[in-house]
């Protein structure tokens, strides 16, 4: 017999997300200049199989937030809140040993902005992968390890044979593809990819973008893509989180955001960004720039850019809220500005 | 007949590969990076002209030629009639004044050390251009032409107290300084972040109307050579492959590398997905470009005469030119 508590386990367990994060704060500090607001308040969650795109303008705070999910952050970065949590876990607490040997590579990798300087160039690319294999399996054998390496190779579609070049001597595409086997090498269940494909041209890139949604698609990864690129991160993502100088100030269903946007960032990033497809219309430019985190504007962080600003938005940080079913949006007055487009 | 502004008859760029001792001592043949290899066209005034391709096809090369700040291996360049190349120094310090670039990254095309009422002063100072107080004045309404207003607000600063987006107009305020009539704009939104890259392109379009330029637009990025351009050539391994108007060549491209170009650029609809792209293998090297045409070993229509003759441009519809075998 099963006792009430065992049961009670047994069904929260099914329930609890993969993954979450909740009111993330992550600052940097710069000595005699203050705090840069990096990752200051997000939150999100990811099911199996999801593909969440994160999209922003350079400087916004998209890496950041990847270090700071996987503890790879620098010394002068300082987690002053929030929690992530994997299965329920919340893996920033965690002892940095066990989280080294049970979840980074393992559970979430990542699949750096540059895949230049992910790869080590005097070294062949089947050892680096090799490499990473036995850091982390310490009873495994060379040679099964090299196993691995030539399945890896395989299933990111490079010719097992060419384990034994060094990255000078593979185009940029085949290294991007050396470097998500790599991320791909311990069976992880969330992929992290920064800016996949920015260094590559748009024929390489497509190829890649391909590669990633067969993988998930076979592997059954969990994605989350960041860029500045929102044509890319919409080519796979299913979720997508707008972010802008720190925060997340929309997110939902891809199809909710892009045709229904709430935030009037979302929507006039929607309009500056031209589209290679249908009629040519006439781009409208969003006035100012992003943001200095250092000193990031009081209230709502878009109010110094927003045509529809009031009082409240110089005041009070707006929070984000669902607004509809699984749509989030961080703005005052969404409400009566449904349908009204930017500018 | 109107004359083009600029008129580029089979230019070519070859650069040397450096050769090791021992190629020296073998007397091997010298080997040839074939950057530009043989590109025909004109420009009209007041028209924005698309250079486009992947990286590497020779974008760059053939922009810094026309300007001569590369001399060519071979070809002519006619700049309003003038011929370039023949060009006395007297000339050619004229044509300097009269043709402008940009660059792609403005955070190294500006001198850091220098504030913004330098950077932009310093090409009339170079043409010995007006007295102190009329180059006061110039630089001020360059400033404002870029809707860097107050001017006042901007002129002390140096570039690392810009953003991306204002750099990037103090370098055209530079480079309108001269009131050039030609500017070679070499990807210069590509390092803008997408809020600013509209703002940008919408000014060069103004100022495209206001001061009668015509620029030659380099962009590996279709979706802003459809939204900027007139006309757009498309580059493969230093040759045009098509050229034509800009709507007609994203919406009916016709040589199989352009159609595989556009299959391959993601759209941001998320309804829209990027299907099967009609392309083998990867982009030879510069050094060693394929025999006939030589987009043959990656094309998926490729006939046995491909690999022998190569494809002259055909005008398949008014001024639409494509130079592909099944085209002839
Ligand atoms: N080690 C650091 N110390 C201080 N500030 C930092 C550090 N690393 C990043 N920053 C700052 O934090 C902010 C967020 O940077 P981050 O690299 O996360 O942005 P991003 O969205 O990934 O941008 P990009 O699209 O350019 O990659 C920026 O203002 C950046 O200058
Ligand atoms: N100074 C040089 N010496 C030797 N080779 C060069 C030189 N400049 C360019 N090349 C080569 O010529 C070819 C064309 O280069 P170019 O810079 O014109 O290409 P591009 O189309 O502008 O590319 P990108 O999109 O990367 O800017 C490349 O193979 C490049 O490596
Ligand atoms: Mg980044
Ligand atoms: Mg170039």
């Amino acid at each position: 017999m099963l006792f009430p508590d065992t049961v009670a386990i047994a069904l929260g367990a099914c329930n609890v997300m993969l993954f979450e994060v909740r009111d993330l704060k992550m600052y940097y500090e710069i000595i005699g200049k203050g705090l840069v607001r990096a990752v200051d308040g997000v939150s999100f969650s990811l099911e199996r199989g999801e593909t969440l795109g994160i999209v922003g303008e350079s400087g916004c705070g998209k890496s950041s937030l990847a270090l700071t999910i996987l503890r790879l952050l620098p010394a002068n970065a300082k987690v002053l809140g929030g929690e992530v949590l994997l299965d329920g876990v919340n893996i920033l607490k965690m002892d940095l040993e066990k989280f080294r040997r049970e979840v980074r590579w393992r559970r979430i990798s990542l699949i750096f902005q540059s895949a230049m300087n992910a790869l080590n160039p005097v070294i062949r690319v089947g050892d680096q992968i090799a490499e990473a294999i036995m850091i982390h399996d310490k009873g495994i054998r060379k040679n099964e390890a090299m196993k691995r390496v030539k399945e890896l190779l395989a299933l990111v579609g490079i010719d097992p044979s060419r384990a034994k070049s060094y990255p000078f001597e593979l185009s940029g595409g085949m290294r991007q593809r050396v470097v998500i086997a790599m991320a791909l090498a311990l069976n992880p269940d969330i992929v992290i990819a920064d800016e996949p494909t920015t260094a590559l041209d748009v024929v390489v890139q497509a190829q890649i973008l391909k590669l990633i949604k067969d993988l998930q698609r076979k592997l059954r990864l969990s994605v989350i893509v960041i860029s500045h690129d929102i044509s890319m991160v919409s080519e796979l993502s299913n979720k997508i989180a707008v972010m802008y100088a720190g925060q997340i100030v929309e997110y939902g269903d891809i199809k909710d955001v892009f045709y229904n946007p709430l935030h009037p960032y979302t929507k006039a990033l929607l309009y500056a960004v031209p589209s290679i497809r249908g009629k040519r219309r006439r781009l409208n430019p969003i006035p100012g720039a992003p943001p200095d985190l250092l000193r990031p504007p009081s209230g709502c962080r878009f109010h110094p850019r927003c045509p529809f600003k009031t009082d409240i938005c110089i005041k009070e940080m707006p929070e984000l809220i669902e607004a509809d079913e699984g749509h989030f949006v961080r703005c005052h007055r969404f409400e009566e500005l449904r349908g009204v487009a930017f500018g | 007949m109107v004359e083009p502004v600029i008129r580029v008859i089979n230019l070519k760029k070859y650069f040397p590969v450096r050769a090791g001792l021992l190629d020296i001592l073998r007397r091997k043949p010298r080997l040839y990076i074939r950057a530009v290899d043989g590109v025909t066209f004109d420009i009209y005034e007041k028209e924005v002209f698309c250079l486009a391709g992947e990286s590497g096809c020779g974008k760059t090369t053939t922009g810094r030629t026309i300007l001569r700040l590369i001399e060519p291996t071979d070809g002519k360049i006619f700049f309003k009639g003038e011929d370039v190349l023949n060009y006395t120094n007297e000339e050619l310090k004229n044509f300097r004044r009269r043709a402008q670039i940009i660059f792609q990254d403005p955070y190294e095309s500006l001198n850091p050390m220098m504030t913004v009422y330098s950077i932009v002063e310093e090409p009339l100072k170079v043409h010995k251009i007006g007295s102190k107080e009329e180059r006061y004045d110039m630089v001020m309404r360059a400033l404002e032409d870029v809707e860097l207003k107050p001017p006042e607000d901007f002129i002390h600063r140096r570039p690392h107290e810009l953003s991306g987006g204002q750099r990037q107009r103090v370098a055209i305020a530079r480079a309108l300084i001269l009131n050039p009539e030609f500017i070679v704009a070499d990807e210069p939104v590509s390092m803008l972040d997408m809020s600013i890259r509209a703002e940008i392109l919408n000014l060069m379009l103004k100022l495209r109307d206001e001061h009668s330029l015509t620029y030659l637009f380099i962009t590996h990025d279709l979706a802003v050579a459809k939204y900027i351009c007139d006309r757009i050539a498309i580059m493969y391994l230093g040759k045009i492959v098509e050229l034509g108007p800009a709507e007609e060549i994203i919406d009916n491209p016709l040589h199989p590398y352009t159609q595989a170009l556009i299959a391959a650029v993601p759209t941001p609809d998320p309804e829209e997905k990027i299907g099967e792209i009609p392309i083998k293998g990867e982009v030879p090297s510069p050094i060693n470009i394929p025999r006939g045409c030589r987009f043959h070993p990656r094309c998926i229509y490729a006939r046995p005469e491909c690999k022998v003759r190569e494809p002259k441009p055909i005008e398949v519809s008014k001024g639409h030119y494509v130079a592909c075998l099944l085209y002839e």
